[in-house]
């Protein structure tokens, strides 16, 4: 088991560059959840990395563990029943999880920031949106509750929200969606984080208000070259904003690309069905493919590759042996940098 | 009762509805289950109005105004199709998919169902057709009750409507829907909790099929869904349609399914149908900004072509329908607007520019400039 996590291990760091160490880079990790049925595998060493000013994209469904994974990096994980048995998290070259609660909270906030899903649940209804963004400053550095006020004002107008001044003091209901996912935005900007995880930003939003929050975002990732984890379930949203690509399925990797190779060239059969599901705007075809079966119960994974029942290809070693994530490469032998796969036959998934 | 908007009245390219005057109870009803050809308009809707009204006061409630929630739209569904209905959250679809249910009672404006006014029916009559406009629900893990085993839930409907299955039949004929839909028979009495959220809706499907519908609306019926179990369900719906001759309305607010599906489109803004036409015309050749703006705001899941996309992004939020901008309800966010938009409401009409022209473009758009813009493939 060891041996095939650190071929995993490098085949993602390669993938990383090597323009000194990343910004935060997450090792081996494993969470389960200990519940009255049994052990839930919700995380089963994922390796990933990411570096100032790059945006990587964590795809995949519900209950694939890219959500718990991001918990996991912000320490804000319900311990238990979760549990984190083994693994690195390493911020800068330090691991998060062997850190003192205070050091971890010095990082929490001011270096790593994360913007949730649902706005209107993130947000406390009865303190006003001021109150609550100029928490950060007073709580972390200090500021009287005036000059927190101010630097609330100052936040809300840099992700554009209009009057500013006078909407300082209203409450979150009062707020459209749209508007409530900007003062998220803003709460996690306010100490100028390096890193930002934000899960399924725009999930709950029209798309028209979706691409306006997606801008933002962006905008302010290259203004302050802050490093983005983007957890989603959209291709689409993954195509327009993501450098890089880690698709999990049942709390594994099962394939890391650049955004351009993944699209063109899936290396795992699962990534390929996904991309064909999709029904896209500018083509019309008769029937959608659909990966048939449903997503696997955490609490009894299937064994060897977790994709096996719904997958097409599947054969005997897939059923008995864990497929490692492999180095993906050229049919002549080449590889191709920061591209991996765990599959057995990624070679027939990506030239075949 | 609250006070129509002036430009309530007139759409003019809608077909012409063959009133069926049912002098009886008995009549109206043979007229429900009088069997339509294929392509002709099964549901005409003209000027369909909701509006909520806003009240003051706790004893002595006044009414301040109302929520404009749908004002005055008309389309046409035909036997055998799908008719998507797109917009942005509060531009009243959910509303408008339950005034064709009678959930709602509508402030004025009609929905004939063939040829009968079903805003006016009572009695046996409503019945009747209630029986054949089924609906399903966006969220399949609030729209079943836990309590219920699957048998009970998509059995119900044939307590209210005990005609289309005798009791001893029933049984039988739930885990018939049940295999319909793709789910194992024998899993009849088990409780909703213990199926994934595809599953669910699938139940959710069997029980909108009970009654062998001829209608079935689908308000957001895959938006909670995983997108390797949207394929899925988007594929036995289109089955069914084939399988049981239905008509869909289908809403949901991802352009990309709502295509897939559809066989015509509806843009809806605010309470109003901004464009209308079919799904070439809508996606392809479409003439409203509003339109044009959704189109480019989708993600399309194509690294390629995110340098080259021309994106309109919109400013500014949807305004509230309580108190709807004058004029075109697009002006406060629109590229185009002048001053005729905030002073006449356009009309949903083909523009007089394209109405001579064979092309594409040559569909119902309610805007004063409307001009070609292809946003999908730029």
């Amino acid at each position: 088991m060891t041996t095939i996590e650190k071929t995993a291990d490098d085949a993602v760091r390669e993938g990383a560059g090597d323009d000194g160490t990343p910004l935060l880079e997450v090792r081996d990790l494993h969470v389960e959840f200990h519940t009255r049925d049994g052990v839930a595998k919700a995380v089963n060493g994922v390796n990933y990395s990411v570096r100032a000013g790059e945006t990587l994209a964590v795809l995949g469904e519900s209950g694939s563990g890219k959500s718990v994974t991001a918990q996991a990096i912000m320490g804000i994980l319900d311990m238990p029943p979760g549990r984190i048995p083994q693994g690195q998290i390493l911020f800068r070259g330090e691991d998060m999880l062997t850190m003192a609660g205070e050091e971890r909270r010095k990082i929490r906030g001011r270096k790593i920031a994360m913007i949730f899903q649902d706005a209107l649940s993130a947000l406390n209804p009865v303190l006003s949106v001021g109150y609550q963004l100029g928490e950060m400053f007073r709580v972390h550095e200090g500021l009287s509750k005036k000059d927190a006020k101010a630097k609330a004002i100052e936040l809300m107008d840099r992700v554009r929200i209009p009057a500013a001044k006078e909407r300082v003091s209203d409450y979150p209901h009062q707020f459209s969606g749209g508007m409530r996912q900007r003062i998220m935005i803003a709460m996690a900007m306010a100490l100028e984080p390096d890193l930002i995880i934000a899960d399924e930003p725009t999930t709950a939003l029209d798309v028209t208000v979706q691409a306006q929050v997606m801008d933002l975002l962006a905008e302010l990732q290259r203004e302050y070259h802050m490093g983005l984890i983007l957890i989603t379930h959209d291709l689409g949203v993954v195509a327009d904003v993501a450098d890089k690509i880690a698709v999990m399925y049942a709390g594994r990797i099962v394939e890391t690309a650049p955004v351009h190779e993944l699209y063109k060239r899936p290396a795992h059969p699962y990534t390929r069905g996904l991309l064909d599901s999709i029904p896209r705007l500018d083509r019309k075809g008769q029937e959608l493919y659909a990966i048939k079966g449903l997503p696997p119960n955490l609490l009894k994974t299937p064994s060897g590759c977790a994709f096996n029942p719904r997958c097409p290809k599947a054969e005997d070693i897939c059923r008995t042996d864990v497929p490692a994530l492999v180095q993906v490469t050229e049919q002549d032998g080449t590889e191709l940098p920061g591209r991996g796969s765990a599959c057995h036959f990624w070679k027939e998934t990506i030239h075949g | 009762m609250a006070e129509l908007s002036p430009d309530a009245e007139a759409t003019p390219n809608v077909s012409e509805v063959e009133v069926v005057d049912a002098a009886t109870e008995d009549e109206a009803v043979d007229a429900i289950e009088a069997p339509v050809e294929r392509g002709e308009p099964i549901l005409q809707v003209r000027n369909l109005v909701k509006h909520f009204p806003l009240t003051q006061g706790i004893l002595f409630k006044r009414q301040i105004g109302a929520v404009k929630a749908v004002d005055g739209i008309s389309f046409d569904l035909y036997q055998g199709e799908t008719l998507g209905i797109v917009g942005e959250s509060g531009c009243g679809k959910s509303t408008v998919a339950k005034l064709l249910m009678t959930l709602e009672t509508a402030t004025a404006g009609e929905v004939f169902y063939k040829g009968q006014d079903i805003t006016r029916l009572s009695g046996r009559a409503l019945r009747a057709v209630r029986r054949n406009i089924q609906m399903v629900f966006q969220d399949p893990y609030t729209s079943l009750n836990p309590r219920m085993t699957v048998g009970d839930i998509i059995g119900e409907p044939f307590e209210i409507h005990p005609e289309v299955a005798p009791r001893g039949d029933r049984r039988r004929k739930v885990q018939e829907l049940l295999d319909v839909v793709g789910l194992n028979p024998e899993y009849i009495n088990r409780y909703p909790h213990q199926f994934s959220g595809g599953q669910r809706q699938r139940i959710g499907i069997a029980r909108g099929l009970a009654l062998n519908p001829e209608i079935i609306i689908c308000d957001e019926p895959v938006s909670a869904l995983d997108v390797s179990v949207q394929a899925q369900v988007i594929n036995l719906m289109e089955g069914l349609q084939d399988e049981f001759n239905l008509s869909y309305i289908f809403i949901a607010h991802d352009l990309s399914i709502v295509r897939h599906i559809s066989d015509r489109v509806g843009v809806m803004y605010l309470g109003k149908m901004a464009e209308i036409g079919s799904d070439t015309e809508i996606y392809d050749h479409p003439t409203h900004p509003y339109t044009q703006a959704l189109l480019s705001a989708v993600p399309v899941p194509d690294p390629e072509s995110r340098e080259g996309r021309t994106r309109i992004i919109l400013t500014g939020d949807v305004p509230s329908p309580a108190n709807p901008p004058s004029g075109c309800r697009f002006r406060t966010r629109c590229w185009k607007a002048e001053d005729k938009c905030a002073e006449e409401t356009p009309l949903l009409a083909i523009p007089e520019r394209f109405a001579t022209t064979d092309s594409p473009a040559a569909h119902e758009s309610a805007c004063h400039f409307a001009e070609e813009k292809d946003v999908v493939h730029a």
